[in-house]
């Protein structure tokens, strides 16, 4: 009795407590400053709520109207059905109660005000490279939108994901952000372009190929991918010909602001509803992002045969 | 000699329709990228990247209105698949759509057409023609 014990129930036992140690949720502020709590300028807030794309997930579905955030997309993927909550100004259906720590701690370490993992459907490892105070200010606008009623379905995912608690390990493998320090040798032009692509805008999270854990795999950070819902391709837009090496900064640019390719065609899918949101930027935030873009390093396209 | 330049006029013409029965799939891609190319140009002087020529938006605006009158005969139901057409069942599935979507892009294309002497009626008036392609290819054409 003793011996199994010994060799068997004892070891699980403590590997289950370390892994559930692991992959405990870990917020990154137990609270923020009074400065940021009450402070936040809702317009600069606005050109975050364009630039971070969130009216592509969270607004309604089947209205036209982008500032009625009552969630219930579905985002179909590989592990499931995601359902975008709802992130409006309701006090009980959306996040009308939240503080900004709350915004905070969801959108930089993806956790929930109640303590628990957000699945990194929501690209947090994107948002969690964003300053603190540009979240602050996100919500001061948020806060402005209207309230709308209704919560939205909780996500339809396949065992094992959904044991939400899993979503910690993914993390101790796939969550390690690093701040977006400005390089000097780059222009501001530039550095700008960066911070608004890889805090808020998440182009990478449509772009690239991911591994079998759903990480983005280096290799092909913006190197293509198949479409969240698994049919038709996003493209590679590094400089390699296989990407967007014809186009100028001015070609990207002007598409961001009207959809148009500099081939006289149009794009569509999901671009279409990103390029609403750039069309809000001010000329000269699209003109960085088309910059920074433009100097991506090129890279061959992901392999079309890889999954999501 | 006028004979034979009608005689050879009207075969050209037979035969052009003759392959374009024999291979609409071909045509209608040709006829699609002749109007990309034709809207490119467009772009361009949108753009700031050319000139402002009136010529060049007119005959996009014309190009644009023989593709509308044109298409819709290139769908038939033996050429829905092959020719790595990006065609989407749905053209067949939603046909009555599909064919009103050609007569108001031609109809846009007119109206613009009619509207555009200069560059400020230009600015104000082709986007009503090219609302139409992103809403046309949305349901009809595979995702590349």
């Amino acid at each position: 009795m003793r011996k199994w014990m010994a060799f068997g129930l004892l070891p699980c036992l403590a590997i289950a407590a370390a892994g559930w140690m692991l992959s405990a949720p870990r917020p990154v502020v137990a609270a923020v400053s009074r400065a940021l709590e009450q402070g936040g300028d809702a317009a600069r807030g606005k050109l975050f709520f364009d630039a971070g794309g969130c009216a592509s997930c969270h607004a309604s579905p089947g209205q036209d109207d982008r500032l009625k955030l009552g969630g219930g997309l579905d985002l179909k993927s590989p592990f499931g059905s995601f359902f975008a909550p709802n992130i409006s100004s309701h006090p009980q259906d959306g996040i009308g109660a939240w503080t900004v720590a709350d915004l905070v701690n969801a959108m930089q370490a993806g956790v929930s005000p109640s303590g628990q993992h957000y699945y990194p459907a929501f690209p947090y490892t994107t948002y969690a490279r964003a300053k603190v105070e540009d979240i602050a200010d996100l919500m001061a606008y948020l806060r402005t939108l209207p309230p709308v009623a209704g919560k939205a379905p909780a996500h339809g995912l396949g065992f094992p994901f959904n044991i939400r608690r899993s979503v910690g390990v993914w993390k101790l493998v796939n969550f390690n952000p690093a701040p977006l320090a400005d390089d000097p040798a780059q222009s501001a032009e530039w550095n700008r372009g960066r911070y608004l692509s890889e805090a808020f805008g998440h182009c990478a999270e449509c772009h690239s190929s991911r591994d079998m854990t759903g990480a983005i795999a280096p290799t092909w950070r913006y190197a293509g991918g198949v479409e969240l819902e698994g049919e038709g391709w996003v493209p590679n837009i590094t400089q390699d010909k296989g990407g967007i090496a014809e186009w100028t900064a001015k070609d990207i640019s002007w598409m961001l602001k009207t959809g148009d390719t500099p081939d006289g065609d149009v794009v569509g899918g999901s671009m279409k509803s990103v390029v609403r949101n750039m069309a809000q930027l001010p000329d000269a935030d699209r003109d960085a992002i088309a910059a920074y873009v433009k100097a991506l390093p090129a890279k061959v396209s992901a392999p079309k045969s890889v999954k999501k | 000699m006028i004979r034979t330049v009608l005689t050879l006029t009207a075969l050209a013409v037979g035969m052009t329709s003759v392959l374009a029965q024999n291979d609409p799939i071909a045509t209608r891609k040709d006829m699609m990228k002749q109007v990309g190319r034709a809207n490119g140009e467009v772009i361009k002087i949108a753009k700031g990247d050319a000139p402002f020529k009136l010529e060049t938006v007119q005959a996009a605006l014309k190009i644009m209105q023989d593709a509308s009158r044109a298409m819709p005969g290139l769908f038939p139901d033996t050429a829905r698949t092959g020719g790595e057409t990006a065609a989407l069942p749905k053209v067949w599935e939603t046909r009555a759509d599909f064919n009103a979507r050609w007569e108001k892009f031609g109809k846009d294309a007119a109206a613009v057409s009619a509207k555009i002497v200069d560059e400020a009626s230009f600015k104000a008036a082709y986007g009503q023609v090219s609302s139409n392609c992103g809403d046309c290819h949305e349901g009809y054409r595979m995702k590349k």
